[in-house]
């Protein structure tokens, strides 16, 4: 039996069938390496997934620190998105920093029964007293759209009464089948309500947007400092250490770098749709990433001076990390790796690994979806269901005003069909033959693999980190780094190898197992003797 | 650092800014987790698990298993009664526990789920259980949710066969690890024979071993559960956590209680000492009454550097009374006392406390929140902050020591091992404050006043 199967067996016969769609053996699978994504997981199965409150509140939104964010619900939501997401964001002269607090109704059960919208105004007005803020954001609970409080009719209300821009999303716990609706959720307001009200001048042609970039450790920054140091401007980051001034200026940029593609590609063919900016899959994860990415991004703009000093960043960089990379790649080479996590960074991170000698055995993502690892032309093929269809979807125009193009469209085409420009070829074409993708990847199916595999590191989140480690095996959180990082660009390269060798060489592994396990030390005689 | 805090006072009674509490779901999970082979279930949406889960990781360090009914928007309409059926069949099927202990969710709440009539129509494998609690999380805190567990689990299963075993039963409200084990070890070193209900300790402090266990050794058994209808009498830790279990094992099975508070600091300590001794009717031991002069003898050395200090404690009703009595044994003045948790037998039970000690000024609130206390530090300061993690930004704000005491403790290691709770944990949270004062002095001496000896 293959490994696949063996996991597999395990099950019972109905969620053998739905669990046997989400592993591929790549390569070696009869379904020409296809794989279900983004469908909902089983009642009773120990997933790692979270909700689309998490997905909204807590990813997409959450970062931008001059919004003060209220969530509209029982306290607890509010409390676990309240600083352990681990989206950094520096506060700056002239612009508003909530990040380090909650804000929450804290609806009590007469606001469930009598409907909360009362109490969510006077939430906002009290807010607006304490804190004068320019943005609010509401997002809303599982039991708000269960009672239909109209957040959006409060929000309305709420910026014609203060003058200020009110944004609420409805992004309920239950919605879609994982984080990933409340990516869209997300995306869908600040596209509405945000993208193109910014009148800011943009001083260089080579202006860029990061998208899907959440600041997590300081790797917008790093991402940022290379950026720059090369000449780009970056007019707005999406949405690490964000601000909505920042935000409302996107549409001035030239191109759009997508980081994570899951979280945010929604935005980035809305701008693409509405101001002919076009976006860039990019990855600034890993050295080898990180360069082809900088030539990618120069071939774009096609410029003479922008592509030297492109070449002369990189080689300036790998000189000022080489020695430390050849030491770590000496100490890491040869170990294996699984990685379950996001939506993107199961991918990313594989190119690091490489860089460092480790080869991914592994990887899965938690709630991609199936062009994060098939690649883009599966699009046309993947059927709407009912989760999906839930989720709103909308569609804009080309802004008669703002609409600009850098290339003309000729060139924009050349582009398209060598997907350099608006293509995500997915996870898979980065895999080797023989090794696993396992979409939401369980916990039984982690200490099943993690058993039969053997990997020397397994990335994940905290919640399966300690499952890892109990079993012998060193886990990194992906999530949080750990609370290091930057993991990103040439230095954060550095980091990671760092934090990963430290890791695996801790003298404390030796001693998982007492002395006394191995070697008899009683002592006795025989018959008295 | 908190730069929107202002010291005037303004009267909210909307917005809930900087908690000091989270929602029901999480303490049932964390009771549950104290049962052996026990699969806590969550029953709602799949993101309050994930989130449930994280946090008490990220507290323990130590995997919180969990599972959960992951409605969507259909079950969230017609109601989630196939998708627990559906889990409870998966659960023993896969992760085969002796019982799974449902909690809900404010969704499934809202939608009126009936938990009993579900579980009354599942299939549940011969010599298995299924219970459940309702912790709807737009009432009281996760410290409510802990207590609803606790009482559930022996309104499901506790009964009395008529024949006393003997036995007390600990119910140590929500407390660490460490701190359940010291519970125990003082009841052993008096002679008792008891059952801890729960019991986390050796499932959230499991040591490593190389192999993962779903369900490490620690935790109570089902069958002492169903056992504790038996007992003599219950020795229920903290009005909050506790008082709900002790009843409902009083009014099932008439086993009598005596309500203590969390043991910290001397007198709660000699309290559970006398009602151990009591219970056993055996002499206090040397060791036990050698531990208690340790720590007078402590209190007396350091008392030049905590006398008269004030301090700000913040947290779980609980634990937050157990210290603010310590703290006023040490000398100091517990100017604010703050529990997110809604409840005012705990402003009362502080107010005593300030009148037994003669102490002017302070301030105690229950379902109070972060934001508050800080404006209170603001308008008048102190010398000392102890609470969770969350009081990290206050203290840096204010440039005030700050020690780690309660939950959750996320962004330090250890301390879910270490008991705050008996003489030994007084040792350890004087120890803690004292140095935290200490540091603080060496810190602002001037460098001609910076001594080698204190």
């Amino acid at each position: 039996m293959s490994v696949l199967e063996n996991v597999l067996d395990q099950y019972s016969s109905r969620v053998y069938k739905n669990r046997k769609e989400h592993m591929v053996d790549v390569n070696n699978n009869e379904n020409n390496n296809q794989i279900a994504a983004n469908v909902r997981t089983i009642p009773g199965i120990i997933t790692q997934r979270g909700c689309c409150y998490a997905g909204c509140k807590g990813v997409v939104l959450g970062p931008i620190k001059d919004a003060l964010q209220i969530v509209h619900g029982p306290i607890g939501c509010s409390y676990y998105a309240w600083g352990t997401r681990r989206h950094k964001g520096k506060t700056e002269e002239g612009v508003d920093n909530y990040l380090q607090y909650s804000f929450s109704t804290d609806m009590q059960e007469p606001d469930i029964v009598f409907g909360g919208e009362k109490k969510l105004k006077k939430a906002i007005a009290e807010a607006v007293d304490l804190f004068h803020p320019s943005t609010i954001f509401i997002c809303s609970t599982c039991p708000v759209g269960l009672i239909g409080d109209d957040i959006h009719a409060v929000a309305k209300a709420a910026e014609k009464e203060y003058g200020i821009k009110c944004i609420a999303y409805s992004c309920e716990g239950y919605k879609g089948v994982s984080q990933s609706a409340g990516h869209h959720i997300a995306n869908n307001q600040i596209m509405r309500y945000v993208i193109g009200e910014g009148d800011r001048e943009i001083k260089s042609k080579f202006a860029v947007n990061i998208l899907g970039e959440y600041n997590i450790g300081g790797d917008g920054w790093e991402t940022e400092r290379i950026l720059k140091r090369i000449g780009y401007e970056v007019v707005s980051t999406f949405t690490g250490d964000s601000s909505i001034e920042d935000l409302k200026n996107a549409h001035k940029a030239n191109l759009s770098l997508v980081q994570c593609h899951r979280s945010i590609n929604y935005i980035a063919e809305m701008i693409e749709e509405r101001y002919g900016i076009p976006w860039m899959k990019v990855n600034f994860i890993g050295v080898q990433g990180t360069i082809e990415t900088l030539r990618n991004i120069a071939k774009y703009f096609n410029d003479e001076e922008l592509t030297a000093k492109t070449e002369v960043v990189i080689a300036d960089e790998i000189g000022l990390i080489a020695d430390d990379m050849a030491y770590y790649k000496s100490k890491l080479k040869g170990k294996t790796a699984a990685i379950y996590v996001g939506g993107s960074r199961a991918h990313h991170y594989q190119f690091l690994l490489h860089d460092l000698g480790v080869s991914t055995i592994l990887a899965g993502y938690e709630f991609g979806h199936r062009d994060e690892y098939e690649g883009r032309e599966v699009l046309p093929f993947i059927k709407p269901d009912a989760d999906s269809k839930n989720i709103e979807s909308i569609t804009v125009e080309p802004d008669k005003e703002k609409y600009h193009l850098y290339l003309p469209e000729e060139e924009i085409n050349k582009l398209k069909e060598e997907k350099l420009i608006d293509y995500y070829g997915g996870m898979i074409k980065d895999m080797a033959n023989g090794t696993y993708m396992v979409d939401d990847l369980n916990h039984f199916e982690t200490e099943e693999f993690l058993k039969r595999l053997k990997p020397d590191i397994f990335f994940s989140g905290i919640k399966d980190k300690f499952v890892a480690q109990k079993s012998g095996i060193l886990s990194r959180q992906l999530h949080s780094y750990d609370y290091s990082g930057p993991y990103s660009g040439f230095r954060g390269a550095v980091n990671f190898a760092r934090d990963v060798t430290m890791g695996i060489y801790t003298p404390a592994w030796s001693f998982v197992k007492a002395p006394w396990k191995n070697t008899p030390v009683l002592e006795g005689t025989l018959g008295g003797e | 650092m908190l730069d929107y805090t202002k010291k005037e006072k303004y009267d909210r009674t909307a917005l809930r800014v900087n908690p000091a509490k989270t929602c029901q779901p999480v303490g049932a999970m964390y009771a549950a987790l104290g049962v052996h082979e026990c699969m806590p279930h969550s029953h709602g949406s799949q993101g309050c698990c994930a989130f449930h889960r994280m946090f008490l990781t990220r507290h323990f360090k130590d995997p919180a298993m969990a599972s959960t009914s992951s409605f969507t928007e259909g079950a969230s309409v017609f109601g989630g009664g196939s998708n627990l059926k559906t889990a409870a069949k998966n659960i023993f099927d896969i992760y085969n526990p002796k019982i799974i202990a449902v909690h809900t969710t404010c969704l499934s709440e809202t939608i009126g789920d009936d938990l009993n009539a579900f579980i009354q129509d599942i299939d549940i494998p011969e010599g298995k259980y299924m219970v459940h609690t309702n912790t709807p999380s737009y009432k009281g805190s996760h410290i409510t949710g802990f207590s609803n567990m606790v009482a559930s689990f022996i309104s499901y299963l506790s009964v009395s066969s008529g024949n006393k075993n003997g036995k007390a039963v600990l119910m140590p409200g929500f407390v660490n690890p460490g701190d359940m084990r010291e519970l125990k070890r003082l009841a052993t070193a008096l002679g008792v024979s008891y059952t801890m209900l729960p019991d986390t300790s050796g499932v959230l402090d499991s040591p490593m071993t190389g192999k993962f266990e779903m369900y490490p050794k620690g935790g109570t058994t089902v069958e002492e559960i169903i056992a504790l209808g038996n007992s003599e009498l219950t020795l229920a830790f903290g009005k909050f956590a506790s008082e709900a279990g002790a009843e409902t094992l009083k009014k099932k099975c008439g086993v009598p209680y005596n309500l203590l508070p969390i043991p910290i600091g001397i007198s709660r300590t000699d309290e559970y000492i006398i009602a151990l001794q009591a219970f056993s009717k055996t002499e206090v031991p040397y060791d036990i009454e050698e531990e208690r002069g340790q720590l007078v003898d402590i209190l007396i050395d350091i008392h030049p550097y905590t006398y008269n200090k004030k301090v700000a404690i913040f947290g779980d009703p609980d634990t937050v009374l157990g210290i603010t009595e310590f703290v006023l044994e040490m000398g100091m003045i517990p100017k604010y006392v703050l529990t997110g948790t809604p409840g005012d037998a705990f402003v009362s039970a502080a107010e005593a406390l300030f009148t037994k000690f003669g102490v002017d000024g302070c301030i105690a609130k229950a379902g109070g929140d972060l934001y508050e206390l800080h404006q209170w530090i603001k308008e008048d300061g102190i010398d000392l902050i102890i609470g969770g993690t969350h009081g990290k930004h206050i203290a840096r704000a204010e440039d005030i020591p700050f020690i780690r005491a309660g939950f959750p403790i996320i962004d330090r290691y250890i301390h879910s091992y270490m008991p705050l709770v008996g003489y030994k944990g007084g040792m350890r949270l004087a120890e803690m404050i004292t140095n935290a004062l200490m540091d603080r002095q060496d810190r602002d001496a001037l460098e001609e006043d910076f001594e080698m000896v204190m």
